[in-house]
């Protein structure tokens, strides 16, 4: 068992797994980005034909991971499948370890720019965004704030930041659907903090000569982003472009998936490229 | 084209064959045709397949195209390509066709000469198709594009001849193998087309006419005077280890002052930089030397070229850019810097100051370090000799096979059966089982799976006439963008970059193309760092979505590039020679003298080991305990005994804390004491290099190995799995693919038999980890271990253990700290008591 790590976020413990998603003890609730189902079959429509056994990799994967963290509620951050059809390609045993998922436990799913549309026959509720206590949870992350913004690089592309829509639900319940709280894209982020996915974040570093790279982790104070769960779901640089203008770097870290566990480091530890 | 002031015995029954304007053409230039050149007219006007082994400067590309010009000598109409000249440079199809041009038009010959390669223009190559010329010269990757082409019976109906330029260099890798399979279609479409083979000389010709076809007829040239070698004797102390050379600067310039033009041959891009950048340092003189290697831009490649062929360079420093193709200028002397890996590769590079072929070559190899004395020693006997050592021709590479018959696919629909009898008619798949093609063509229509689980998606279709047809045009388009087998780094483009500053900020903008470089490299650079490119100094400035920047920053001290041997492992023939001269005395007087004093040294405080023995050393230095054995097999195989030796040592616990290995030897450090086990039974040398070590320990080693995954990836592409990245084009999380490392993990749990992983298997075997030379040795050293427990390092264990922590220092502080810690090694070893 790997070392546990504890992320703050707005006030909130968050605690990275091994495997990539991330637990939320004050609500019981589990997170996982980007699953990507079915993204064998998706590209092999297009004749690439890579293995197609990644769905059930990444379900085993999920089994495991659910069963022991048994908690009240998952959270899937979006990208749950690979493209809008594929919850319709899924193979029966693999339908039945879904539902028997979503059945034993309230599950969300947040819809992703692979998957607009929330699934329909595999159970759990749909979403565009979600609130968790101070946390936002959406897909893409929103576009950085202008204090955030830093450094020569510009602000990646992308919609504006609000997410339209959907009415609220209970205010006594912790999760409620996100109203369209920010109509413009330059919003105040310090009294606002998210937990996205998308980017599928990873970092390297370079020790003793060997280049070590792995998914991570990645977020500053108000932003955290998480890594792809999925089995053919590799980590996006967080050097790269996309990235660019989302943290604030000074306070940013990165915690690496490695081996055997996870690895916190600082931002310029893994930024060989600015 | 290489002809020479020459007068040579021509048999004159020969010379009948030869038109009156050629007669007169070679007599108007004071010329005569050689009797190869001869030897291969009548051979080719009687449709026989030929090889021609030559040395360099031969006149090779004339004896290939005469019996072509002969045949087009009178006036014909062109319907379609007459002959096609394959030559693995793409840089050198135009400089071919122009020598050729010279000749036809000098004779008035009616022969149309045009060029093919990866830059030939869109509207050039349907231009072509329609009006196709009498003599196409392009590349083995162009040849598979025109077999799958649907135009191309059409294009190859009147084909009479095929020529192979540097067929030696073609057949010892992938692209070989697939230009093998393209040539197996073009005998298919022009089944009375005859084959020409041009070749240097090789170890085994028999294999290579085997390849071109099994009734090709051998052809030799006049083998030359042979080359005179030697061997820098320097008066500075030659370094225990390292890659530098910098010590022999001072003598290298020296000799190429005397030289009219010389050619500085080295092992890596990052050796010639630093090479070229010492040179420049010591050039006094001000002579023009320049710099040429494969990662520079190809214009400035060009320019060198130029310089060269005007005889306006005094010397080039250069990597194995330059090993093949054309004759630059009157280069009249060579210099090797760093080991010469092999016997045929030395000659070849030798041959390039090869000009006059009944003068010798003149030849300067500068070791730089102390093995690399010996291995000098051994390359220029062998050289001498004229010995070879070329590899045997690489043959059923899977992958290939696959990128094949989707290319097939793209040109027709084929029938199964007349595509294996197609493809097993090449000497490379000769030995394919039907099995393996069909499941190999299998995984072309559906991945391969056990799991069916892509029969709808599949990429090859049965029509009702039974043939395989492509599932979607789309996919013939892919294929053309995918094809090949070179998979190089990831590389980028680098350019000069133009700093302004703007309200405050530094902004910078990119400029000329300077060259590309590996993305590796350029992920362990931050702002700042400096490096040698191109000859300068630069200044990294981050990357755009165009590639990487920099600006120039005369002046400072770079941060040079690490070491990045290992691409040619040293030669087992050479090898062998090496431990020849270590186990014989007569053998080392004639090495420079502080070598010998190295030997003599070593021969008292452990031992000099017979050729048939592998001496193994263990000695403890500081708080750990030293293993060192010397098998000479090279640093791939080297590495993967290490790595298997590691574990075993774990497992039998002597705690290994680590290991290094050089071309020549190993290293592996343990806390516990190895002399002290091996005293007391508990640990045996006997079965720790045991054979066995190939079974569970391999397996289970390569379940995690990143040259496994790096193996496999280079398969993936080209059994187009998954598709190429593009240097410079940067990927954003939307266009993120699958990364070929959790496929492998995918296939290995399940479906460990599938034909990717076997084809990553037999490449691993071959290449990067080398199991086939490691299995040898193993069988060699059986019952032939010399072991000596030391009290202290020796004279022979300092290069190799001054290899340890080498990667991960960069610049000055890595040579102050070497140095120290060499030092200390060295008055350690050589101390009497």
């Amino acid at each position: 068992m790997s070392k546990t790590h504890k992320i703050m976020l707005g006030g909130m413990e968050l605690i990275p797994d091994f495997s990539g998603a991330l637990y939320v003890p004050d609500y019981e609730t589990l997170i996982i980005a980007d699953l990507h189902l079915e993204q064998g079959s998706s590209l092999a429509r297009r004749g690439i034909h890579v293995p197609p056994y990644d769905t059930a990799i990444t379900l085993k994967l999920l089994e495991e991971v659910v069963s022991a963290a048994n908690p009240k509620r998952l959270i899937f951050l979006g990208d749950s499948f690979h493209d809008g059809e594929g919850e319709t390609r899924l193979d029966d045993t693999h339908l039945i370890t879904i539902r028997n998922i979503t059945s034993s436990y309230e599950t969300i799913w947040i819809c992703g720019n692979h998957d607009p549309e929330p699934p329909q026959a595999i159970g759990g509720q749909g979403a565009e965004s979600l609130s968790l206590g101070p946390l936002t949870l959406r897909h893409e992350p929103s576009l950085p704030s202008p204090s955030s913004q830093s450094g020569e690089g510009g602000s990646p592309q992308g919609e504006t930041g609000g997410d339209l829509g959907a009415e609220s639900l209970s205010s006594s319940h912790p999760i409620r659907r996100k109203g369209a709280a920010f109509p413009t894209s330059w919003r105040r982020r310090e009294d606002n903090f998210e937990i996205a996915g998308h980017l599928h974040p990873g970092c390297g570093l370079t020790q003793r000569g060997r280049r070590l790279y792995g998914k991570c982790f990645v977020g500053d104070n108000t932003r955290l982003i998480m890594p792809a769960f999925g089995a053919y779901t590799g980590g996006l640089a967080i050097t790269s472009k996309a990235f660019a203008g989302l943290f604030n770097e000074a306070e940013t870290h990165a915690w690496m998936i490695g081996q055997a566990a996870i690895h916190r480091f600082p931002l310029s530890r893994v930024q060989r490229r600015d | 084209m290489v002809l020479r002031h020459r007068s040579v015995c021509v048999k004159f029954q020969f010379m009948s064959l030869l038109p009156t304007s050629f007669v007169q053409w070679f007599s108007e230039r004071g010329w005569q045709p050689r009797t190869h050149q001869l030897h291969m007219l009548e051979l080719g006007l009687n449709n026989e397949n030929t090889l021609l082994i030559s040395p360099t400067g031969g006149g090779k590309t004339l004896a290939g195209f005469l019996p072509t010009l002969v045949e087009l000598a009178e006036p014909h109409e062109t319907s379609g390509i007459h002959t096609l000249y394959i030559s693995p440079l793409k840089a050198l199809a135009v400089d071919i066709a122009r020598n050729l041009e010279a000749p036809i038009a000098e004779m008035k010959l009616p022969i149309t000469v045009e060029t093919r390669t990866g830059d030939t223009p869109h509207s050039r190559r349907q231009r072509q198709r329609i009006i196709p010329p009498d003599i196409l010269i392009t590349t083995p990757e162009q040849v598979s594009l025109l077999i799958a082409d649907p135009t191309a019976a059409h294009l190859l109906r009147s084909l009479k001849a095929v020529i192979i330029d540097e067929l030696h260099s073609v057949v010892s890798n992938k692209r070989g193998v697939l230009l093998s399979l393209a040539l197996t279609r073009l005998k298919s479409h022009a089944p009375k087309a005859r084959f020409t083979g041009l070749s240097a000389t090789v170890a085994d010709p028999d294999a290579l006419k085997q390849w071109l076809s099994p009734s090709t007829q051998l052809v030799f040239g006049n083998a030359g005077a042979p080359p005179k070698i030697r061997i820098l004797e320097s008066a500075e102390r030659v370094p225990w280890s390292g890659h530098r050379a910098v010590y022999a600067i001072p003598e290298i310039y020296a000799e190429i002052k005397k030289a009219k033009m010389s050619l500085i041959f080295v092992n890596t891009r990052s050796q010639a930089e630093m090479v070229f950048q010492e040179l420049w340092t010591a050039n006094e003189d001000n002579l023009p030397i320049a710099l040429h290697h494969g990662s520079l831009d190809v214009a400035q490649r060009r320019k060198v070229e130029a310089a060269m062929a005007d005889n306006k360079i005094k010397a080039v420093v250069c990597t194995s850019t330059l090993d093949l193709g054309i004759d630059w200028g009157d280069v009249d002397f060579v210099v090797h810097v760093g080991a010469p890996k092999g016997s045929s590769r030395l000659l070849q590079r030798i041959g390039r100051a090869n000009h006059r072929l009944d003068e010798s070559s003149n030849a300067m190899l500068v070791p730089s370090n102390r093995f690399e004395v010996l291995e000098c020693e051994a390359a220029r006997h062998a050289a001498a000799e004229g010995a070879q050592d070329s590899e045997y021709p690489t043959v059923m590479k899977l992958d290939v096979l696959a990128q094949h018959i989707l290319g097939c696919a793209c040109a027709a629909p084929f029938d199964v059966d007349q595509l294996y009898t197609e493809v097993t008619s090449a000497f490379t798949y000769r030995k394919l089982s039907r099995e393996l093609f069909d499941q190999t063509l299998d995984y072309v229509a559906t991945g391969g799976y056990a799991l069916k689980a892509y029969e709808r998606y599949a990429k090859l279709k049965r029509d009702s006439s039974g043939k395989f047809r492509l599932a979607h045009p789309l996919l013939a388009q892919r294929y053309k963008m995918n094809m090949g087998t070179i998979i190089g780094a990831e590389m980028l483009k680098l350019r000069i970059a133009g700093v302004r500053n703007r309200l405050g900020k530094r902004v910078v903008t990119g400029g000329r193309v300077l060259g590309e470089l590996e993305e590796y490299f350029l992920s362990q650079l931050r702002i700042g760092d400096t490096f040698l490119f191109s000859g300068e100094v630069l200044r990294f400035e981050g990357l755009d979505e165009f590639g990487a920047l920099a600006t120039r920053a005369p002046g400072r001290d770079p941060m040079i590039p690490s070491y990045n041997g290992g691409k040619f492992p040293l030669s087992t023939y050479l090898a062998e020679r090496v431990r020849g001269i270590l186990a014989d005395k007569s053998k080392q007087q004639f090495l420079p003298h502080q070598v010998q004093d190295w030997l003599n040294t070593q021969s008292w405080a452990s031992a000099l080991p017979r050729a048939d023995q592998m001496l193994v050393e263990t000695f403890p230095r500081a708080d750990k305990h030293y293993l060192v054995c010397y098998p000479f097999e090279g640093r791939l195989a080297q590495q993967t005994l290490g790595m298997l030796l590691t574990r075993r040592l774990e497992r039998w616990g002597a705690k290994p804390m680590g290991f290094v290995a050089s071309e020549y030897a190993l290293v592996i450090w343990s806390l516990g004491d190895m002399s002290a086990m091996i005293a007391s039974g508990k640990l045996s040398l006997a079965k720790l290099f045991d054979e066995d070590m190939l079974g569970d320990d391999l397996d289970a080693w390569l379940a995690e190995s990143n040259l496994m995954k790096r193996t496999f990836r280079n398969c993936a592409i080209i059994a187009g799995l998954i598709e190429r990245n593009y240097p410079g084009k940067q990927k954003t999380a939307r266009q993120v693919t699958v990364n070929t490392d959790l496929i492998y993990d995918a296939l290995r749990t399940h479906q460990p038999d599938h034909i990717l992983l076997r084809a990553a298997w037999d490449d691993a075997a071959e290449g990067m980890i080398d199991v086939h030379r490691l299995g040898a040795m193993l069988k060699r050293i059986k019952n032939q271990i010399l072991h000596k427990a030391l009290e202290r390092v020796s004279p022979l264990a300092v290069p190799v253990l001054l290899e340890i922590g080498r990667e991960s220092i960069y610049g000055d502080a890595h040579d102050a700290l070497l140095a120290e810690a060499a030092d200390e090694l060295i008055s350690e070893a050589t101390r009497l008591v």
